[in-house]
């Protein structure tokens, strides 16, 4: 293919759109933008050649494309299950690793898996398996337990083993001997306190690209693209990463936090090392990926409306909402029913702000690390769990509800610090940006292939509020 | 004798980390798998990382004189995790006030560790009958 011309196409096949975006790199600046719904359910080129056309129509010529690049979050996602031994430590290392692989974490386990669990599982129908237990030369029994379970079992998907590497060798042959695909990686948790969940990331990810497009029916669009690349969070995170560190050539902005509002979910993602921040401090718990990443399950503006008020409670949601002659349950059914609907009048437009506010408050909540206050003979002693993100600098808000709201920074507002709840370390101070563009999904796809000017193309198009 | 895995941590809120940094270079220096948990750690965070590691050992450092109080149900709990079978070891300022060292033994000895330490016990001793200890067990 010709890559002379200095166009780039990024599309992101999404559960509800298709989504393409092509940037001229000679001039580093966006020159068309489109979305038309998803078709992954008959024929996933459907939405891509509509989408296509969209493009070419703006553009008048079509171009020859330098790249050719995509990301998907279509089909489900890429769903996982994660097992572990100790559900605070290689249960949630495991945990982790998925998250920062892009996937949707649909099942979590510890232990010896027992049939119910293991029936349970079945039922999920994970993409992959992440089978995780024990640190090296640690316990071996229950992964060794747990694989013999896998391979038993009426699953097929591929098993990404990533425990205890003194199994490592029984497990293969257990794998094997069921039948199973597998690849075999270094532990997350080699040792107490330590986090290594790079290599099982990026083992994560090629099954992805080999494996998982073609079983969820995207393969037939890499006729017109060139590669799928990684699950679209693993995209967005990239971008993020990208913008944080930037490249030798291209200075990045530093440590960030990224929150994505959705209808489904509430991502909030954290490039920072999130040490303490005041002196006397002792820091506890599992070490924190630099590059982390959380998904609230239960914090979608759409299709998790009611559950977002659920956790806020509802007498608080009403107060905060401030709108007496909203029938709240109706308001709320109506949009869990109707996920695509934008708000249409004024009270709407409120109902729509607050739900994304609580999301954006919850998510950093349950992201941001927290202190605990101790007392013991010699007086007060603070103890840090999770990341300090008080010193943060950066926010930068995406998503639709963000996007699409009028008042973007109201909603980033409630993702700070706060006085009345001083020992959640939310970030104190940062300056507040936009992905007005919808853009981050393709700068973590073009920082594949050319991160100067992704960087570049970031920097110049987030918008500052 | 296999390489031994044992986990050291100081017990409570107790930020007491001298003794305990000490001790596991000493640990690490006669061949152990020393996984350290510092300062702070509580009964459950040394029996999980037992679980996860299998360890053969656990070395509790109790340096505020709250020891009595903050050991208790120690073993039971480890019995609980499926690891009641570990060596249990303490040592530190395990009291306040002026007691009978043979009290003080008798009492946590009670509470199921096998080995109780006085204040100012050397890191030789204490890995001298570690070693003893495990290597015995072995042979059971």
């Amino acid at each position: 293919m010709s890559k002379t011309t200095s166009y780039g196409l990024f599309i992101d096949f999404g559960s509800t759109f298709t989504k393409a975006i092509v940037i001229d790199f000679d001039g580093e600046r966006v020159v068309g933008r489109a979305q038309t719904p998803s078709t992954v359910e008959t024929d996933i080129t459907l939405g891509l050649n509509a989408v296509l056309d969209k493009i070419n129509k703006v553009q008048e010529v079509e171009p020859a494309y330098r790249y050719k690049l995509a990301c998907s979050s279509a089909a489900g996602g890429l769903r996982m299950v994660t097992i572990g031994l100790v559900p605070e430590l290689t249960a949630e290392a495991a945990k982790r690793a998925a998250l920062g692989a892009g996937a949707k974490v649909v099942g979590v386990f510890s232990y010896k898996l027992t049939k119910k669990e293991l029936h349970e599982l079945e039922t999920m129908a994970p993409d992959i398996v992440l089978l995780a237990g024990g640190t090296d030369g640690g316990d071996q029994e229950t992964i060794l337990h747990n694989a013999t379970s896998l391979s038993r079992c009426n699953l097929h998907a591929p098993i990404v083993v990533a425990g205890n590497k003194v199994a490592s060798d029984e497990i293969q042959a257990i794998l094997a001997s069921g039948d199973k695909e597998y690849v075999i990686t270094d532990n997350v948790m080699p040792e107490m306190g330590i986090l290594e969940v790079d290599e099982a990331r990026s083992i994560i990810r090629e099954v992805f690209i080999r494996r998982i497009i073609e079983a969820k029916g995207l393969k037939k669009a890499e006729q017109y693209v060139e590669r799928i690349l990684m699950p679209t969070p693993s995209a967005v995170l990239t971008a993020a990463k990208l913008l944080s560190q930037g490249t030798p050539r291209e200075e990045g902005l530093g440590e960030l936090v990224v929150v994505d509002i959705g209808g489904a979910t509430t991502d909030i993602h954290s490039i920072a090392r999130g040490d303490p921040t005041q002196p006397g401090l002792v820091q506890k718990g599992l070490p924190e990926p630099f590059v982390k990443r959380t998904v609230e399950g239960d914090l979608g503006v759409r299709y998790n409306a009611s559950s977002i008020i659920g956790a806020v409670g509802r007498e608080n949601f009403e107060a905060r909402l401030g709108n007496p002659n909203l029938d709240l349950e109706d308001s709320v059914n109506e949009l869990c029913l109707f996920t695509d609907r934008l708000p249409e009048s004024e009270s709407e437009r409120g109902l729509d702000t607050e739900l994304a506010r609580s999301a954006a408050r919850l998510a950093m909540e349950r992201h941001a690390g927290t202190i605990q206050t101790v007392f013991g003979p010699e007086g007060e002693v603070f103890i840090q769990y999770g990341k300090d993100l008080r010193g943060i600098k950066h926010v930068i808000g995406t998503g639709g509800p963000l996007i699409f709201n009028p008042a973007p920074e109201k909603i980033l507002e409630e993702t700070l610090y706060s006085e009345m709840d001083p020992l959640s370390l939310k970030p104190k101070a940062p300056e507040f940006y936009l992905d007005e563009r919808y853009l981050l999904y393709a700068i973590g796809l073009m920082s594949e292939v050319e991160p100067d000017k992704a960087l570049r193309v970031a920097k110049k198009y987030l918008k500052r509020l | 004798m296999k390489q031994k895995t044992v986990i050291l941590g100081v017990l409570g809120v107790d930020a007491h980390v001298v003794g305990n940094k000490i001790l596991e270079y000493a640990l690490r220096k006669e061949g152990f798998k020393v996984a350290n948990l510092g300062t702070f750690v509580t009964q459950e965070d040394f029996i999980k990382a037992a679980v996860e590691t299998n360890a053969d050992a656990i070395l509790v450092g109790s340096l505020c004189g709250h020891g009595e109080l903050d050991c208790r149900g120690f073993r039971e709990n480890c019995i609980e995790a499926g690891k009641g079978d570990i060596h249990l070891v303490v040592g530190g300022n395990l009291v306040v006030g002026k007691q009978s060292w043979e009290g003080v033994e008798q009492r946590f000895k009670e509470m199921g560790f096998n080995r109780v330490y006085p204040p100012g016990i050397s890191p030789k001793a204490v890995i001298e009958d570690l070693k003893q200890d495990l290597g015995k067990k072995d042979h059971e």
